[in-house]
């Protein structure tokens, strides 16, 4: 016990004497007695660190989806991306992974510098003038978006697109609760959002439409049409965008988007079973004075000397207390700083690379399997990075039967979408090659089988 | 005097947990400047997959017309750049970082090893049940550990931080009472709260009610039974406070928020002062969350990520987020896990699971400390601010002067009114010592608040050096070079920052330089 404690006992004792006390449990006086733990927390002993480690080789080794073992076909806002060794060394540098929040910024230029240099590459990712420093994942920054947007409108409606990630749009509604925004969800036809033709009847004008590019689905949304619904209502667009697609795509801030958000976990941050991610949140600089969460800025020290600190720190809640944009405090700094050497390591060529491998494979496995018997286009809507297919057996079946084979074949649509049971969503990332892809394509023609 | 003998300075045997200076002197250009054209780092798998061409894969008219301008750089060039950033960023691996509501204790290396095992750090989150049974057993046995430590009956792991899990709380308070048929709008917070919790109380649709605090520190009896009606959902304390004291009334707060049908809502931000030794259950809280990022050393990354798993009694068991993991009747011998929605649940606060690699590497601490470790853990944390209180007590205003939990709140405004110096010049003053500046300002009641929270992993030479800084520093501050104390720091990175011009002239991208 204790094993992270450095007091001898007879430190402890000198301590104690200097403080007049006789035994530790004095510390305590102020707790009433009726209060306390008359026993011990009724957990194992502690144990040191290869016992420690022996017990997580067990959990590791139930865990049969992991992607060393199971080739990774599964997407849906979790990728799997390659990581680089360099990528891994500098993120994992504990000057970045033990520090706190930069509050003191004369010692934290490493991380204040360096999630600078994120928000710019996060603001180019998006087309717009601002990024903040991250928030949890791509969902809370969805849920800030729309809270910004609903302060920036004055309006309490929100029309999200059903092919926004279902997590987020259950996300969403739980925040509503406590905000009272309006969510309305808008249906998808063919894979893309079927906006109203007519915006205003019947219902009241929204104040944030919020679309997928590409969306769920992998389906590409028409943002333009989005764009006009927002210009006629006054609404603002967020567009949840998925970050390595913007190697190919235009921006979602050249077609007009007022806030981006998105999921950053594919720049260097692994899958982890869903966290700690990164959740990416730019802005137009009209709305600078509603971002949720920390910024960094650039200034200069007294010497003249360039230097960052956060900054717009009167929107926060450690000062503006109920009346703050948001509550975000802790952020993911870490998986910011992991994302800026992941971006730093791509470059111009290797997004473009990436985004452009990821397309040719998906295309070329989407291919594969709608020439399987039974297996159809769930829309026939342009993809880019992932997409849907109806199978003739359920989906979960078939998730079931290729881990047998060897893979984590896809994730299957939820109730919500659909003839959902059936569906499967397949995502294909530049580490499939194609001796992998023609193995799925083999192993799914069993599966898939009636 | 301190009961500790020897000079206990630099380099005394024992232990040392400072660093002056940093390494990182020279200024770093940005990775924009650093780029050449032509330069990559960026190699693929060799992937053989026959290709088409782009027209036929992208629509013309969604496809970019310039690539997204990203640094060009050798991976020699972005490990220097990366490296020597590093080199200009003070951390608790580096030295003492007394930063006072933070708990920046010593994160254990085991936990790394643990969060990076491929069992773990490559399982996808939306994976089938059937096919992640480690991970949702974890998470059982996670969620079993933090709810015996709270004395709560089940938890939520989902969020992600603690103003996360402050948040998921309102909104389980809101759900209980919509389920009552009680139509509440205020929620009671302390003056001495911290920031967040006004914040989410407005996330959460609900108005803020603020209750002074009283001469000792703690919660103004008088002035909370006079705010207590039927309107009030409930009250969010942090016990000990954010002064570092035990609210000694707590039983009679949870009765009178109980009697008018209110609840009450523990933030865990200050668990480590009382870990083995009282549960927040047994205070009478109903929701408690918890920073794993302080009590349980997963590090925080410089600003995150962090975790603030949320803990409830029995009767709100049934609104939590989710989907949960559970175990199930299995008559096999391995336990068996699945997804389970709570009947009434709030819903979901986190896109999958929470911030699951977070939440292995605190039950790795868990699991390495033990039942009385963590006891152990509380009782010498308390045993260091104490110390530290009592040997500061000299030097500074100590506002509330009397045994304190895991962090005292000292004040610098007998030596501001007498010389001009306040705490912002003692905190940037000590920088230059070497250590990490505690919390300053904070908690809003303390004219000129120095919050220190040295957390157990500091060696009782580490103290010794630092209470000497403390020392050095007001001994300057008073004496004839007092003048001087906003010309530190002096041997950092960089010296003191224009923050205002950071506001007032807003730089925050490489692009809007001028």
């Amino acid at each position: 016990m204790g094993t992270y404690i450095p007091h001898t006992d007879d430190e402890v004792g000198r301590m104690l004497a200097f403080l007049g006390l006789s035994s530790l449990d004095e510390l305590f006086a102020v707790v009433p007695e009726a209060l306390r733990l008359q026993r011990g927390l009724e957990l194992a002993d502690g144990v040191g660190e290869p016992d420690v480690l022996a017990g997580f080789d067990q959990y590791a080794e139930r865990n049969r989806a992991r992607s060393d073992r199971l080739v990774c076909f599964a997407g849906g806002g979790a990728y799997d991306h390659e990581i680089p060794s360099v990528t891994r060394a500098l993120a994992g540098r504990s000057e970045f992974v033990t520090s706190y929040t930069p509050y003191q910024p004369e010692v934290a230029q490493g991380v204040l510098q360096a999630v600078f240099e994120f928000q710019t590459m996060v603001a180019r990712l998006a087309g717009l003038p601002i990024a903040n420093a991250s928030l949890y994942d791509g969902g809370s920054a969805a849920v800030e978006a729309v809270n910004l947007g609903s302060a920036a409108s004055g309006r309490q409606a929100v029309w999200v697109s059903a092919g926004i990630h279902p997590h987020w749009r259950q996300m969403l509604a739980t925040a509503s609760a406590g905000t009272g925004h309006r969510i309305s969800t808008v249906p998808l036809v063919d894979g893309t959002t079927a906006w109203p033709d007519d915006d205003l009847d019947g219902g009241e004008a929204p104040g944030v439409l919020m679309v997928g590019y590409p969306n769920y689905l992998g389906c590409l949304e028409d943002l333009a049409a989005a764009r006009r619904i927002c210009d006629r209502t006054g609404a603002l667009l967020v567009v949840g965008a998925d970050p390595v697609s913007a190697g190919l795509l235009r921006s979602p801030g050249e077609w007009g988007a007022d806030v981006v958000v998105g999921e950053g976990q594919v720049f260097g941050t692994a899958l982890g079973f869903g966290g700690p991610y990164l959740g990416l949140f730019a802005c137009a600089s009209a709305h600078v004075r509603r971002l949720p969460g920390r910024l960094v800025g650039e200034t200069a020290d007294v010497d003249g000397r360039r230097a960052y600190v956060t900054t717009l720190r009167a929107r926060e809640q450690d000062i503006r207390r109920e009346k703050a944009t948001s509550n975000v405090c802790t952020n993911q700094t870490l998986m910011a700083v992991t994302a800026a050497v992941q971006l730093g390591w791509l470059g111009t060529s290797g997004l473009a690379e990436l985004a452009r491998r990821c397309a040719q494979a998906t295309h070329y496995t989407r291919h594969g399997l709608l020439a399987l018997d039974g297996v159809t286009a769930y829309a026939e809507a342009p993809v880019l990075r992932e997409f849907a297919v109806r199978l003739p057996v359920p989906a979960a079946l078939v998730v079931d039967r290729m881990a047998d084979a060897g893979f984590l074949a896809g994730i299957p649509l939820d109730e919500g979408f659909d003839g959902g049971e059936a569906a499967l969503l397949v995502a294909v990332t530049e580490r499939r090659t194609r001796e992998e892809i023609d193995a799925y394509l083999t192993a799914m023609s069993k599966a898939a089988r009636p | 005097m301190s009961g500790l003998t020897g000079d206990a300075n630099r380099g005394a045997p024992g232990g040392r947990a400072n660093s002056a200076p940093l390494l990182g002197r020279e200024e770093e250009p940005t990775l924009f400047e650093l780029s050449h054209p032509g330069r990559r780092s960026w190699s693929f798998r060799t992937s053989e997959v026959p290709e088409i061409p782009l027209d036929e894969l992208v629509p013309e008219s969604h496809r970019r017309s310039e690539p997204v301008r990203l640094p060009e750089m050798s991976e020699r060039d972005l490990v220097a750049h990366f490296t020597r950033l590093s080199h200009r960023q003070f951390s608790v691996d580096l030295g003492a970082y007394p930063l006072g509501s933070c708990t920046m204790k010593y994160n254990p290396k085991v936990c790394d090893t643990v969060a990076a095992l491929p069992g773990l750090a490559t399982v996808h989150p939306a994976a089938p049940a059937s096919l992640t049974q480690g991970w949702l057993g974890l998470l059982v046995d996670l969620e079993e550990t933090l709810c015996e430590i709270t004395s709560m009956a089940a938890a939520t792991l989902q969020p992600a931080a603690g103003a996360a899990g402050e948040l998921t709380g309102l909104l389980l308070m809101r759900a209980w009472h919509a389920a009552q048929r009680s139509a509440r709008h205020k929620v009671i917070i302390p003056d001495s709260a911290h920031g967040t919790n006004p914040a989410s109380v407005t996330l959460a649709g609900y108005e803020v009610v603020t209750v002074p605090s009283d001469q000792r520190g703690c919660v103004d009896m008088a002035a909370l039974e006079a705010a207590l009606d039927e309107d009030v959902a409930g009250i969010m304390l942090t016990n000990p406070n954010t002064l570092g004291l035990f609210e000694e009334d707590i039983a009679a707060i949870a009765a009178a928020v109980h009697r008018v049908g209110g609840l009450l809502y523990y933030d865990g931000a200050n668990l480590n002062a009382i870990l083995g030794v009282v549960r927040p259950g047994d205070m009478g809280f109903d929701i408690v969350h918890m920073n794993l990022h302080k009590t349980f050393a997963t590090p925080h990354g410089g600003g995150g990520p962090g975790a603030g798993p949320v803990a409830v009694s029995e009767r709100l068991v049934p609104f939590l987020p989710g989907p949960r993991a559970v175990r199930t009747e299995s008559d096999q011998q391995a336990p068996v896990y699945q997804w389970q929605m709570p009947p009434r649940s709030i819903g979901r606060v986190h896109t999958w699971h929470g911030n699951a690699l977070v939440l292995a590497r605190a039950l790795a601490y868990i699991l390495a400390n033990g039942g009385d470790g963590l006891r152990h853990i509380a009782q010498i944390a308390v045993l260091n601010a104490n110390w530290i209180r009592q040997r500061l007590s000299t030097s500074y205003d100590v506002p509330f002067d009397r045994p304190c939990m895991h962090e005292v709140v000292l004040s610098a405004s007998t030596i501001k009114q007498a010389h001009g110096v306040r705490a912002l010049d003692v905190a940037k003053r000590l920088l230059e010592e070497g250590f990490h500046a505690p919390t300053v300002y904070f908690p809003l009641i303390v004219d000129e608040a120095l919050m220190v929270e040295p957390t157990e992993t500091e060696s009782p030479q580490t103290l010794e050096s630092l209470a000497q800084a403390f020392e050095r520093i007001a001994a300057e501050a008073t004496g004839e070079n007092g003048g001087d104390m906003a010309e530190y720091p002096r041997s950092t990175p960089v010296r003191r920052v224009d923050e205002a011009r950071a506001a007032r002239s807003l730089v925050p991208t490489f692009d809007a330089r001028g």
